[in-house]
């Protein structure tokens, strides 16, 4: 049961970084329709910010939780400015192209950020400080689930919880989802419909940022390649979830990371991966549309 | 074909008039040396610190007067550690008529040119490809490494576990690479023989993966006294730091790819206690010294993985192009083969099949932040 | 002007807050130290200035500059002129290795072989419109199908190549079922997971794939049994390549125009449409895929051959980016397009590595920026596009036609 229990939290861990990074995507998707492969890196470049940040931050002598809290900050603010001027750049001239178009303008900003980050800074893996401290009082517990661990599920919580209302309550959430229900409808509402894809780009990459922060202070090490497959295993999950849903991108990060953390555990951790897409092939057999996707029904 | 031959003519009678109008006393043409591997994309940290150490070597011989008379010139190509890649990497350096090559750094791309070297009768040393095939097939008369192969590291890490350390029950990982996966199923196949320990896991991890926690509670799980661990040291110290974390005090023994000092500032206190196979300690040799102060000189940074090793193979192909008093093929074999050369790695020769001799190899464990030798 | 200086001066600030971090400073956590880099600000802002200004000039003066970029397709249309340029680009093609060091016959076979990887891609892609993301999975099925027979059964390239076709359509069949009713991105994505699937097999399962060392010493293609050497083989594969090139394009310029073709094209304007016409979804689809497939293994083989080396690193998904990329970038739909997609794509990093370190940076701008200069690819074909078009473009498509 201890071990059950371990994998349990151990998948819970993952699910909740995959789906700070899902939302994105998801969010991003809904409203232009667009896979946006460069996702991955903004949640990378925050980590770097976050990295360049603290560092500077603690040689000037600042108490530990303020380095944490304006590190985390800066990271926010810098990730959102690079989403959008990605968007600005690669995205907002393509917006009449071709559905292909995009993506290859998506891959190719993906390629140059990666590279950008490798020039700028370094190749090596880079150390990434400790900002979560070590909670004593969960000391007895720590073998199923650490303090970082703990910080990541409650952060993952409360932005969920913030996002939803933000969609949900306000008034630019509305002008979103009417943006992604029907983008020239929204138009001739008197919608800015640039502005909430602005916006859009700023929540999506704000929430990588947070991602980004959180995992290289879990794990302890960041590089410029880290973007990649956290970024393929969040659009997985998105997809999984039925993407343009932000409940099911959420659903399916967890589903994700409950996946691979029980089949490492009780399979192989070799196959990991091959049992993250096995389970996204199986469902999309049986729900075409994700499992929380909206069906669309086909017009003639 | 004919204008193939017009165009060297072209290119030597402006050469000509080029050195001629200068009277430049170096009139004589450069030594190229061809340096191959991942300059760019994710496994460009393995690549990138074995150029900066040709670079260093090249700019120290070059301020010397060069060798045999001629400067050093690098000729640096990435290949990405791809084999596709590098087979136009190495067709690239042989058409730019290169005399040696320092690489490749990954042992697939390596596997893939090392035929096509061979046919163009070219030296190819490499500081970091560690498939034992590279050198034991021999197939490659024209291959040398100044690393030890897989197999050889191997045997001294369970060697040392079950004969020093006494364990009984070994947990193998590895990071599904080529070099990681290579090392632990040798390191799987030596435990089982032996009869004294057995292997009771046997795991690749995911590189770039964001959580190692399932695997680790599965280690524990496994009831291991020991893990062998194949693969580089992000992994690594992942691995470490979230088994410590758990509370687990399993003893940890890596390889080379470990035997780093960013290993042990990355994992921190983590570090401590974790053992490591790696060449003979040389940090006190003078000329070790000298090309980690070199390195900080020049590039304001601590060396990277494999650097001393390819400042050590590029060392080698500058003495044995100074010995063989050319850059012909069999000539340079011969000088590598019978020519001992100081390097940071200790004074080494070549033996027949490519391996470096005086390259030793002993076990480290890091005490007080730092690796120290076990007796 | 003087707006276009304000612009820029904007878009130089703008970038530079933007850089700031990542440019600027460069940390080392573990010793605590801290290298400022303005110098690097300060080059920054210029570049993005001077480049601002210029590309404002450049977009405002854009009628009188596009002539410098003739739409090529009433170029091509003109059939003298084509025949013309067809036999041209023959005689270079067959001639090209007599005056070339064998490192550019090695790229441009590359590239070659991207081509008619390009062209097989394009049947589902750019006929069909079913976006495939995995599609490197099938030329990692060729090249470890010509592999694992040499290895285990010593079968030598001529009878694996068509093997290799076989074996990589039969998997896009098995692909191809799954996914039957799946659209648009969903099936994106599990395409990806599939050209994932395989290659972390190859990675994980030794004792079939020998893992991640590969399998090395693989026969180069064989010439009634005489011995070439290393600078003759790269040649002989060259024209072995264009040979299949030729064949490819031949074979797809045919399905296009054939029963089949039009089906696809049929399908992937409209899917209901198509089923009420009687067209049978299924076939039509399981084809597309099995077609695409084959030409991926058969190149897959030749890869195989080619570098004597095959591992799994080979078959990552940038590579499935890169082949829709050439598809893409060329134009879709396009046989002459992905072709030229294929060569700039190919021959562009290699001849960026003049620029060492900085070619991958300059090869993902530059991709960035010929989709959003011409977004539909350098040959676009206009009356090939995959989505509905609004009224007002449709009007003018049919000005066009």
């Amino acid at each position: 049961m201890e071990y059950f229990l371990e994998l349990f939290f151990s998948g819970l861990t993952r699910g909740s970084i995959y789906a700070l990074i899902a939302l994105g995507y998801t969010m991003v998707y809904g409203i232009i329709g667009l896979i946006n492969f460069a996702h991955g890196e903004i949640y990378m470049i925050g980590a770097f910010t976050a990295l360049i940040c603290a560092t500077v931050l603690t040689i000037w002598g600042l108490p530990p939780l303020a380095v944490l809290g304006l590190s985390a900050f800066a990271a926010i603010i810098w990730s959102a400015a690079y989403g959008l001027t990605v968007e600005r750049i690669a995205y907002r001239p393509l917006r009449h192209a071709p559905r292909l178009s995009p993506l290859i303008s998506a891959i190719g900003m993906s390629i140059f950020l990666q590279n950008y980050v490798l020039l700028a800074q370094t190749a090596d893996f880079v150390s990434f400080p400790a900002l979560i401290p070590d909670f004593a009082w969960l000391e007895p517990y720590r073998s199923i689930i650490g303090s970082s661990d703990l910080v990541i599920l409650l952060t993952t919580a409360v932005v969920m919880l913030l996002l939803t209302i933000l969609i949900k309550g306000t008034k630019i959430g509305r002008a979103m989802r009417a943006t992604a229900q029907d983008r020239e409808m929204a138009l001739l509402l008197g919608i800015d419909v640039n502005l909430v894809i602005s916006v859009t780009f700023v929540i999506g990459s704000a929430l990588a940022a947070i991602g980004g922060v959180l995992i290289a202070s879990h794990i302890g090490q960041i590089n410029f390649a880290i973007g990649f497959l956290a970024g393929i295993k969040a659009f997985t999950a998105a997809v999984l979830g039925g993407i343009g849903s932000v409940p099911g991108a959420v659903l399916g990060s967890l589903l994700l990371g409950w996946t691979e953390s029980f089949a490492t555990g009780y399979i192989s951790s070799d196959y990991e991966d091959v049992f993250a897409f096995a389970l996204l092939v199986l469902i999309l057999i049986f729900r075409p549309s994700g499992i929380l996707g909206r069906h669309h029904n086909q017009k003639v | 074909m004919v204008w193939k031959n017009q165009r060297i003519q072209v290119f030597v009678l402006l050469t000509g008039l080029f050195c001629g109008s200068f009277g430049l006393a170096n009139a004589a043409e450069p030594i190229r040396l061809g340096v191959a591997g991942a300059h760019s994309g994710d496994l460009a940290s393995y690549g990138l610190p074995s150029l900066n150490a040709a670079r260093l070597v090249v700019k120290e011989v070059n301020a010397r007067g060069g060798v045999l008379g001629r400067p050093i010139e690098i000729l640096a190509e990435d290949d990405v550690c791809k084999p596709e890649i590098a087979i136009n990497t190495a067709t690239k350096l042989i058409s730019e008529k290169v005399d040696i090559v320092i690489g490749h750094i990954c042992s697939g791309a390596t596997k893939a040119t090392l035929g096509i070297y061979n046919d163009a009768k070219l030296v190819v040393i490499s500081p970091s490809a560690t498939n034992p095939e590279l050198t034991q097939s021999g197939r490659y008369p024209n291959f040398f490494r100044t690393i030890a192969a897989d197999d050889a590291q191997a045997r001294q890490e369970v060697d040392f576990a079950i004969k020093t350390l006494k364990l009984k029950k070994l947990a193998v990982l590895h990071d599904k690479g080529d070099y990681g996966k290579g090392l632990a199923e040798f390191a799987k196949g030596f435990i089982e023989k032996s009869g004294a320990a057995e292997v009771v896991l046997y795991e690749g991890v995911t590189p770039g993966a964001v959580d190692y926690s399932a695997v680790v509670q599965k280690i524990k799980r496994s009831g291991a006294d020991g893990v062998i661990f194949g693969g580089y040291h992000p992994e690594a110290s992942k691995v470490v730091s979230q088994m410590r974390k758990k509370g687990m005090k399993t003893v940890f023994i890596s390889d080379d790819g470990v035997k780093d000092d960013t290993f042990i500032k990355v994992a921190g206190q983590y570090a401590e206690g974790v053992y490591a196979s790696g060449p003979k300690d040389t940090s006190t040799n003078p000329l070790t010294k000298a090309a980690i102060l070199a390195h900080q000189k020049e590039y304001g940074s601590e060396p990277g993985a494999f650097f001393l090793n390819a400042y050590a193979a590029t060392l080698a192909a500058v003495n044995a192009i100074d010995k063989a008093g050319s850059t012909d093929f069999a000539a340079l074999v011969k000088a590598l083969r019978e020519q001992t050369v100081e390097t940071p790695l200790g004074a080494i020769r070549f033996d027949e099949s490519g391996d470096a001799i005086g390259v030793g190899f002993s076990m480290y464990v890091v005490r007080g932040g730092v690796y120290q030798e076990v007796l | 002007m003087w707006a276009e200086l304000k612009k820029g001066a904007a878009v130089a600030v703008w970038f530079m807050f933007l850089t700031l971090p990542i440019m600027v400073v460069k940390v080392n956590p573990i010793e605590q130290t801290v290298v400022w880099r303005w110098a690097n600000l300060v080059w920054l802002g210029a570049a993005v200035f001077v480049l601002t200004v210029v590309g404002r000039y450049c977009s405002r003066h854009r009628t009188e500059l596009s002539a410098f970029w003739p739409d090529a397709h009433p170029l091509l249309a003109h059939p003298q002129l084509k025949r013309f340029l067809l036999i041209v680009l023959a005689l270079l093609a067959t001639l090209f290795p007599l005056f070339f060091s064998s490192y550019q016959i090695n790229i441009m076979t590359t590239a070659l072989m991207y081509a008619v990887l390009g062209l097989g891609l394009n049947i589902v892609v750019g006929l069909a419109g079913l976006l495939d993301l995995g599609y490197v999975a099938f030329y990692a099925v060729g090249a470890y199908s010509y592999a694992l027979l040499n290895y285990h059964f010593g079968l030598g390239f001529w009878a694996a190549l068509p093997i290799g076709g076989l074996l990589a359509a039969i998997f896009g069949v098995l692909l191809g079922f799954p996914v039957l009713r799946l659209r648009g991105d969903y099936l994106a994505i599990v395409t990806l997971g599939f050209g994932e699937i395989i290659r972390l097999i190859l990675e994980n399962w030794n004792d079939f794939s020998f893992g991640p060392s590969g399998i090395a010493g693989i026969p180069r293609p064989g010439l009634f049994g005489l011995t070439l050497s290393v600078d003759d083989a790269i040649m002989y594969i060259y024209y072995l390549v264009l040979l299949l090139g030729l064949i490819t394009i031949f074979v797809v310029n045919r399905l296009r125009d054939s029963r089949i073709g039009r089906a696809w094209i049929a399908l992937r304007e409209d899917e209901i449409a198509c089923q009420a016409m009687g067209i049978d979804k299924t076939k039509t689809k399981l084809t597309a895929f099995a077609l695409g497939a084959s030409w991926a293994g058969m190149v897959g083989v030749l890869f195989a051959a080619k570098t004597t080396f095959v591992n799994p690193a080979s078959f990552t998904f940038l590579e499935s980016a890169i082949i829709l990329s050439i598809v893409v970038l060329g134009g879709m739909g396009s046989t002459v397009g992905v072709v030229i997609g294929a060569l700039v794509f190919i021959l562009l990093p290699e001849y960026l590595r003049a620029f060492a370190d900085y070619r991958m940076l300059l090869f993902g701008a530059i991709m960035v920026g010929v989709m959003v200069f011409r977004p539909q690819g350098i040959i676009g074909n206009p009356r090939r596009r995959s989505y509905p078009l609004p009224m007002a473009a449709a009007d003018q498509e049919v000005g066009h036609e």
